[in-house]
């Protein structure tokens, strides 16, 4: 980590925001109202140095590298853009993400990918607490662990953990599948360890390629809802 | 919402830069905390039987002269006063609680925020960079150091309710999140002669640890007790004249970060806190797991 700061030499079609000295949101009015229309440059971002909502609510294909860590929400509504961030990601990253790709080259803060609808969020490092919170459609693939309630009343969507998983891994679990190599400390309400299918197997190391993490899909194990919850049991006493 | 800021110095060559280093870091929790903010500053401590008491005036002004005159013809001993627009850190040779009862009596207009040989106190209502300027934080020298941005969500915003909130001696806490049981606390604690002076739930914690502390846990069984005591949300940097300790609740759900390398341990609630110090990027960077103690000794 140490040359976070320090962005690739600039080639052709590249357009370079310092945030030392120019604000997120000229960069973020350039990324939503003044891309050309057709071969968009590369945006390299340097200096974020923890600022907020990087490369938020993007809706066209462009290329987003961001050197360095950055703080709440980069890249979250993203649609079509792939965002990269060499280096760490605060809060929020890649929530309510619809489409695109966005990769974390560090760690991830609380709720990385939270109510993600569509699109990729690869993180490198580990997730903290409440990694794909409600998920509803995206695939999140995260290289270490995850933290505490990951995949919370997920509802949609593949999520591949190859560390380990804190308390209550996938709480209330709807039609997310999780796929977890490590331990798991414990599996919320509803969770279930269900048997790998070739289909499952398929799923994982498709994830795993576009990640670019090198596993045997055989270590993983599949989490999925028991699908206990879904009606309401006036016997259960409420101890659930 | 509040921002909390905390930094301790390995290397003492860079003792004489601590306010320095540390002004931006609060400056960067301004959108966390925009209408307060205080710092604990330690320094090495008094020598002797001499103690510091840190004496915030309002807004009123104040003959400090006096005050420190008529100090001492009521209460033998040294008093020497060193004054910081209307704060001013008292050192005397008399035992503090004499000092401070004869204060309470004699210049109600003066509020203690803080007693020890180590411990200096500021806080103030404004914006941090206001706060910072009005008190001269860049110039401020010590070991270690816990400071604080406010947004209230709870209770008034006054200088009294800013925090570092302290109690005892050489103790001091800040928060940044809420507890839902406070007034469980304090009715556990008043019937103890536990005495408050605000409404503010992180006094309730701070006073917690602080009775913990006399009864002689240390700080780290303390906080232990407190995840069965205070109920809540909170991220907790506490110090003492040889500690910076920090601790998140079960759901994490206040950010904290922290960077280490060999000359500092600095701590904030978001990186761009951070962003500034020196060889950053080079630092041991984490976010402390929920309930986990993490402490750093000067």
């Amino acid at each position: 980590m140490a040359h976070l700061n320090q962005a690739p030499a600039l080639e052709e079609s590249v357009r370079e925001f310092d945030l030392a000295s120019t604000t997120v949101r000229e960069l973020n009015r350039y990324l939503h109202k003044d891309l050309p229309a057709a071969d968009a440059p590369r945006v390299v971002v340097t200096h974020p140095d923890g600022a907020h909502s990087i490369a938020c609510g993007l809706d066209a294909p462009v290329d987003v590298e961001v050197h360095g860590h950055v703080g709440y929400y980069v890249a979250g509504m993203n649609k079509h853009a792939r965002v990269t961030v060499h280096g760490n990601a605060g809060p929020g990253a890649a929530e309510n993400m619809m489409s695109g790709f966005v990769r974390i080259r560090g760690y991830a803060s609380t709720s990385a990918g939270a109510s993600a609808r569509g699109g990729c969020l690869v993180i490198e490092g580990d997730a903290s607490l409440r990694c794909g919170i409600s998920l509803k459609g995206a695939d999140i693939v995260v290289g270490g662990s995850v933290g505490s309630f990951s995949a919370f009343m997920a509802q949609a969507g593949r999520m591949v953990i190859c560390g380990d998983a804190g308390d209550a891994l996938g709480d209330s679990l709807y039609e997310a599948v999780i796929y977890v190599r490590g331990e798991v400390k414990s599996l919320g309400a509803d969770a279930r360890f269900e048997p790998m299918s070739a289909e499952d197997r398929k799923v994982v190391a498709e994830l795993l390629g576009i990640a670019g993490f090198k596993h045997d899909p055989a270590e993983f194990r599949r989490i999925a809802s028991a699908r206990q919850l879904y009606h309401w049991n006036a016997d259960a006493n409420q101890e659930y | 919402m509040c921002g909390i800021v905390g930094l301790l110095l390995k290397n003492s060559s860079l003792r004489p830069r601590l306010g320095e280093l540390m002004v931006p870091m609060m400056i960067g929790m301004t959108e966390r905390g925009p209408d307060s903010a205080g710092l604990a500053v330690f320094t090495e401590p008094v020598a002797g039987q001499l103690h510091k008491l840190s004496l915030y005036a309002g807004t009123a002004p104040i003959d400090w002269n006096q005050v420190q005159r008529h100090l001492g013809e009521a209460i033998d001993g040294e008093h020497t006063l060193k004054v910081t627009a209307n704060h001013a850190v008292l050192t005397t040779s008399a035992s503090p609680d004499a000092v401070e009862a004869w204060l309470d009596s004699h210049a109600p207009e003066l509020t203690v925020l803080c007693v020890g040989r180590a411990i200096d106190l500021y806080k103030d209502t404004g914006a941090p960079a206001e706060v910072a300027k009005r008190y001269e934080f860049a110039q401020l020298r010590g070991t270690h150091l816990v400071g604080h941005t406010r947004m209230a969500t709870e209770s008034a915003v006054t200088p009294a309710h800013a925090h570092p909130f302290t109690a005892g001696q050489d103790f001091c806490l800040v928060h940044n999140g809420s507890l839902s049981n406070p007034y469980m606390v304090r009715r556990k604690l008043e019937p103890l002669d536990i005495e408050f002076e605000t409404d503010n739930d992180t006094e309730a914690a701070c006073r917690y640890f602080e009775w913990r502390l006399r009864e002689g846990d240390s700080l780290r069984a303390a906080v232990q007790r407190g995840f069965e005591e205070l109920d809540g949300f909170y991220t907790f940097l506490m110090g003492t004249d040889r500690e910076l300790a920090l601790v998140r609740d079960a759901f994490a759900c206040k950010p904290a970060i922290v960077a280490e390398t060999d000359d500092y341990v600095a701590v904030a609630s978001e990186f761009r806190s951070l962003a500034h110090l020196p060889r950053v990027h080079d630092a041991h960077l984490f976010e402390p797991k929920p309930q986990e103690v993490y402490s750093w000794h000067i």
